[in-house]
């Protein structure tokens, strides 16, 4: 039966699942903002902000953009900082933050992987790792999903709608 | 009675067989995207519109309109049988769809959703095709002033109506805005915010964003949860579907009522999901079953569905007339017209009327098709549900890339669609919104030009958006949208200050 390759959250008992508090997320993600919002008005007003002999400059409209932008995330921030009454709860538990790690960790990999040795191989691998590892499948039926699934794609993107992706040394080594 | 002739021309290109066949793959297509947790409409979309890019833009926009019909069907088949809405628009569906399939009435639920999803997406079609002619008649005599107002309305309302705070909700369109002005400047040939780099000079493609934001984003918000998919298995038989199609009549003003909210909701962009939710408390009210609300109730069911359906088949009246998606999804089809081409607004009327009454035409027959679709095939997208998560997930996160690398051919799209993620993760989290991130980033450039069209015009004065009525009124709203918030809290204030007095006079 399916259930056993589900992907859940585990934690061993008596573990804390304390990460980080909402409002400390809020405050990170305000701050990238307004970090962002100051980036934008910087070079709204390296570009010109004001008004040229022939219209608007080209940094016209971003730099209020930018401004509104960082008013704003400026407004988020502050309410986090100031409020009475924070909020303190977890922003994600731990074992879904490992989770979710486990999940994207393998995929920077797989964008790594990808660019030397094109995206099909790097499909293979990838299926494949994440089946084994999280879903606990055993070699025999990882295998032939890995590959007939990039194999699909293959005949799907390079055959019948003829969109080339990205190849490596073994589909030149093929001939394609 | 123009738009009679107009609606016959149309069915007269859909004559045209390739036509009929793409759309059918659309909708299945479609079903499946709304089916599988982490491809919604919007990404589903956005990933296979590279793949329309040698099409007419007839058949393309056929193709992509009835992939969004078939998601606004999946979303509901997930959500009754296993409790696990495919798309937010269907989070109102599981509170009776669910308990109805926990009762064994799965076939009924299903019926009654599919059902009702068609006839608030025909009330819909019927509003488009009598009122976006002359909706965009009128918006010819718009000059560039007048397309601000327009959208800076459509953003305002998100301040407005979002039940996010309002803080995010600008924070969150206006990096929308500033991703989209990196690049080149189209007016002044000025790089802006490329900081150097040559890969920064095509600018962030919405559809980059989007695959990011909502695919990416989804799967990881959907993993943490922990995905186990355990629920009812059904097929639909003739009989119940008669069966069922017999109790629904009496329905009726429900039906009237949520397509009344989701017209209203799609063309300002409200969206299907607030729609479906609005619909869903109005009928709970109304209902003279009332008490059996959230345990199984058949008019649960029937009002978020045709909420959502005719919410998200009229948000496409704005985009055809004035240029302004209504919807996340609508917004990456518009960004596909832009490609193809053709210049939304209401000139597409009169330029290009093979493309919109063609168009309008197809919504007729794919939702006719679609019902039929779905009605047979549950069984089908239900076995695909049973897959597990270990196998959907990477299979998922392997099209996300393929998406986003056949925009523009260019590996470091992959890697930025990434971030975009992650960064759809962690704000959906926190509660920011990120309809009107999207719609900024595709609007952008246009919501800019026009900005300095009418700034030309008026040499840098901004009393040009009061300069007659017609602008004037629609900033006036605007701004009154704007500041909602805080009118609501002033009015909450008096209010309160009111009754405060009204106790203490009693008292005494």
């Amino acid at each position: 039966m399916a259930s056993e390759h589900d992907v859940m959250p585990s934690s061993a008992p008596g573990e804390s699942q304390t990460t980080i508090t909402t409002r400390g997320m809020e405050l990170i993600l305000s701050g990238f903002f307004m970090v962002v919002a100051g980036f934008v008005m910087y070079d709204s007003v390296r570009v010109g902000n004001g008004w040229a002999t022939d219209g608007p400059e080209a940094g016209y409209f971003p730099f209020y953009v930018g401004l509104i932008m960082f008013l704003a995330s400026a407004g988020t921030f502050a309410v986090n900082l100031l409020t009475r009454k924070p909020d303190l709860s977890n922003f994600v538990a731990r074992s879904s933050l490992v989770l979710v790690l486990k999940v994207l960790a393998p995929t920077f990999v797989y964008l790594g992987v990808m660019y030397f040795v094109g995206i099909y191989v790097a499909s293979i691998l990838y299926i494949g790792l994440f089946m084994m590892w999280l879903g606990k499948y055993p070699l025999a039926k990882t295998v032939p999903v890995a590959v007939l699934i990039p194999l699909a794609l293959f005949w799907l993107f390079e055959i019948a709608f003829l969109i080339p992706l990205p190849k490596g040394p073994l589909e030149t080594a093929l001939g394609f | 009675m123009d738009a009679f002739a107009s609606l016959i021309h149309g069915f007269g290109v859909l004559a045209d067989p390739m036509n009929i066949v793409y759309m059918c793959i659309g909708i299945v297509l479609g079903v499946l995207i709304g089916v599988l947790p982490g491809l919604g409409g919007a990404n589903g979309v956005a990933i296979l519109l590279p793949l329309t890019f040698s099409m007419s833009p007839t058949a393309a926009i056929i193709m992509l309109s009835s992939i969004y019909w078939g998601a606004l069907f999946g979303g509901a088949i997930t959500s009754i049988l296993f409790n696990i809405p495919g798309e937010p628009w269907s989070v109102a569906t599981t509170f009776d769809g669910h308990p109805m399939a926990q009762q064994g009435k799965a076939d009924e639920a299903l019926t009654a959703a599919f059902t009702s999803s068609f006839v608030g997406a025909l009330l819909a079609v019927i509003v488009i095709t009598f009122v976006a002619p002359l909706v965009a008649n009128f918006a010819l005599r718009f000059g560039p002033a007048e397309f601000f107002a327009v959208q800076l309305l459509t953003f305002c309302s998100f301040v407005g109506m979002g039940r996010e705070s309002a803080f995010k909700v600008l924070a969150a369109m206006m990096l929308g805005f500033a991703l989209a002005a990196v690049g080149m400047d189209s007016v002044t040939g000025e790089l802006r915010m490329t900081y150097g780099t040559v890969e920064l000079m095509r600018g962030f493609d919405f559809l980059i964003a989007v695959i990011g934001l909502f695919g990416i984003g989804e799967i990881l918000l959907t993993l943490e949860e922990g995905l186990s998919f355990r629920g009812k298995s059904t097929s639909i038989t003739m009989r119940s579907v008669l069966n069922t199609w017999k109790r629904l009549p009496k329905f009726w003003a429900t039906y009237l009522r949520s397509s009344a909210v989701g017209c209203w909701l799609g063309i300002t962009p409200g969206g299907a999901t607030p729609a479906s939710f609005m619909s869903y408390g109005i009928a709970h009210r109304m209902s003279k079953n009332r008490a059996n609300f959230g345990k199984g109730e058949i008019e649960g069911v029937v009002a978020p569905e045709t909420a959502a359906h005719a919410a998200g088949t009229s948000a496409l009246l704005p985009m055809l007339t004035l240029g302004i998606p209504g919807s996340p999804t609508a917004a990456v089809m518009l960004g596909g017209l832009l490609i193809w081409g053709l210049q939304p607004g209401p000139m597409l009327f009169i330029e290009q009327k093979d493309f919109v009454w063609g168009l309008i035409a197809s919504m007729y027959l794919s939702n006719v098709v679609g019902l039929i679709i779905v009605l047979t095939t549950v069984p089908l997208f239900a076995a695909i549900l049973r897959i597990p998560f270990s196998i959907i997930a990477p299979v998922i996160v392997v099209i996300c890339c393929i998406g986003a690398y056949t925009v523009h051919n260019a590996y470091l799209d992959v890697v930025i669609m990434l971030f975009f993620g992650v960064l759809g993760y962690v704000m959906k989290k926190l509660g920011y919104p990120l309809a009107p991130l999207v719609l900024a980033l595709v609007l952008g450039d246009l919501a800019e030009s026009s900005f300095r069209q009418s700034m030309l015009v008026s040499q840098g004065s901004l009393s040009i958006f009061w300069s007659n009525w017609l602008v004037g009124s629609i900033c006036a709203l605007a701004m009154l949208m704007l500041f909602w918030p805080l009118i609501s809290i002033l009015i909450d204030r008096l209010r309160n200050g009111k009754n405060r007095h009204q106790g203490e006079a009693t008292r005494a």
